[in-house]
């Protein structure tokens, strides 16, 4: 994916800038954005490695059997391939906790973690699997209840319903558009595995 | 209220840890031992997105700072008035699933500009609210496990952006 989509970037933007003029904003942009990249790497170092070994000590304990025996229904309906791998579930279950409430911070780590598991039993392994496909989707559709950046950013700019309203009706809409969201997704996996139940029946 | 969601948001990260390290001691493990297995891992971790984000935050860096962006938002701006979309929240539209820190810096721009309590002002904050920085979480969760082939995660997971954005105009209007 990147290798089509990091170059169109680079390409347009860059031509773009030298057709405006605008190389004093390009070049100083560079600069920056590696060190911005450095920055990040370093805060996640942190929180990557803290939260890998909370998730250690979390899985000797059955602690982790219990919430994913709790999520067991909604992690078969949506990751149907894994559904041997106990050590995969406890990973996944962890990061829906994080996810729903909120933990960015916590998410990313517990996710990748997840994401380096289901690898190891991933049979191609320069391609994603449908569950790969599935958690980077979730990931990506933002499913939380408490929005924690946009209320800090609302109350700093002092605004007069962030109160009980404000709150209650960003988080309608969030349910509503994730809800939304996935089941645009739901729908496009199970196309996909249509169309791959459909090539295997005529394999064999 | 909201000072009982800030202590809810607060309070959950303390309260996980302090369950799982009880659950451990409960259980008598060896947990330290557990915890430096782990965090061992997690430079190893940090390594492989190490690489990913270098590129990326450059490429993206270049597209913010180039102004291509208000010149995709002028080209589009007909097809917008055509359905109704608000031109305001376009770059933020654009911008939302390729940068995380940006579109933040770019809502943050329409809340200031438009108020934060006007319905660009709440659209802006629902859209930063149900949305995710699709391309940033999708290249580090493939670098690290070093998977080149995606097969059709980026449409997907742009896909879902998109509902996201329209919903949040829509259920804006509707409910304000």
């Amino acid at each position: 994916m990147l290798n089509i989509v990091w170059p169109i970037f680079i390409i347009i933007s860059f031509s773009y800038a030298i057709f405006s003029g605008n190389l004093e904003n390009l070049n100083a942009s560079i600069f920056e954005s590696t060190s911005d990249a450095v920055k990040l790497s370093i805060s996640l170092l942190g929180t990557i490695c803290l939260w890998n070994g909370i998730i250690k000590i979390a899985s000797t304990t059955t602690m982790l059997d219990r919430l994913v025996k709790f999520l067991n229904p909604v992690i078969k309906f949506l990751y149907p391939e894994i559904r041997e791998e106990k050590e995969i579930q406890k990973e996944i279950s962890m990061n829906m906790v994080a996810n729903i409430l909120g933990l960015g911070n916590a998410a990313t780590p517990l996710g990748l973690k997840a994401m380096r598991s289901m690898q190891k039993k991933n049979v191609k392994k320069d391609t994603l699997t449908n569950s790969m496909i599935m958690f980077i989707i979730l990931n990506t559709a933002s499913i939380q209840i408490i929005p924690t950046t946009v209320i800090a950013i609302r109350t700093s700019l002092g605004s007069r319903q962030s109160n009980s309203n404000c709150i209650s009706s960003v988080d309608c809409y969030n349910l509503c558009s994730s809800s939304g969201g996935n089941m645009y997704k739901t729908i496009i996996e199970v196309q996909e595995k249509m169309i791959r139940r459909r090539k295997y029946v005529k394999n064999y | 209220m909201l000072k009982t969601i800030n202590y809810i948001s607060n309070l959950a990260m303390p309260l996980i840890i302090l369950i799982i390290i009880l659950y451990g001691v409960k259980e008598k493990n060896k947990i330290f031992d557990n915890f430096l297995e782990g965090a061992k891992e997690g430079l190893e971790i940090v390594l492989s997105i190490f690489p990913t984000l270098i590129g990326l935050f450059v490429a993206i860096g270049a597209l913010r700072s180039s102004g291509i962006i208000d010149i995709i938002t002028n080209l589009l701006l007909p097809i917008l008035n055509l359905i109704k979309f608000p031109p305001e929240i376009m770059p933020l539209a654009i911008l939302r699933p390729i940068s995380g820190s940006s579109s933040i810096a770019v809502a943050t721009d329409i809340m200031k500009n438009y108020g934060v309590d006007s319905q660009l002002g709440m659209i802006a904050s629902t859209i930063m609210g149900s949305t995710e920085t699709v391309l940033y979480t999708i290249a580090i969760y493939t670098g690290c496990v070093k998977i080149k082939k995606t097969r059709f995660v980026l449409a997907v997971a742009l896909l879902a952006d998109f509902v996201g954005i329209i919903v949040s105009i829509i259920a804006c209007r509707i409910f304000l």
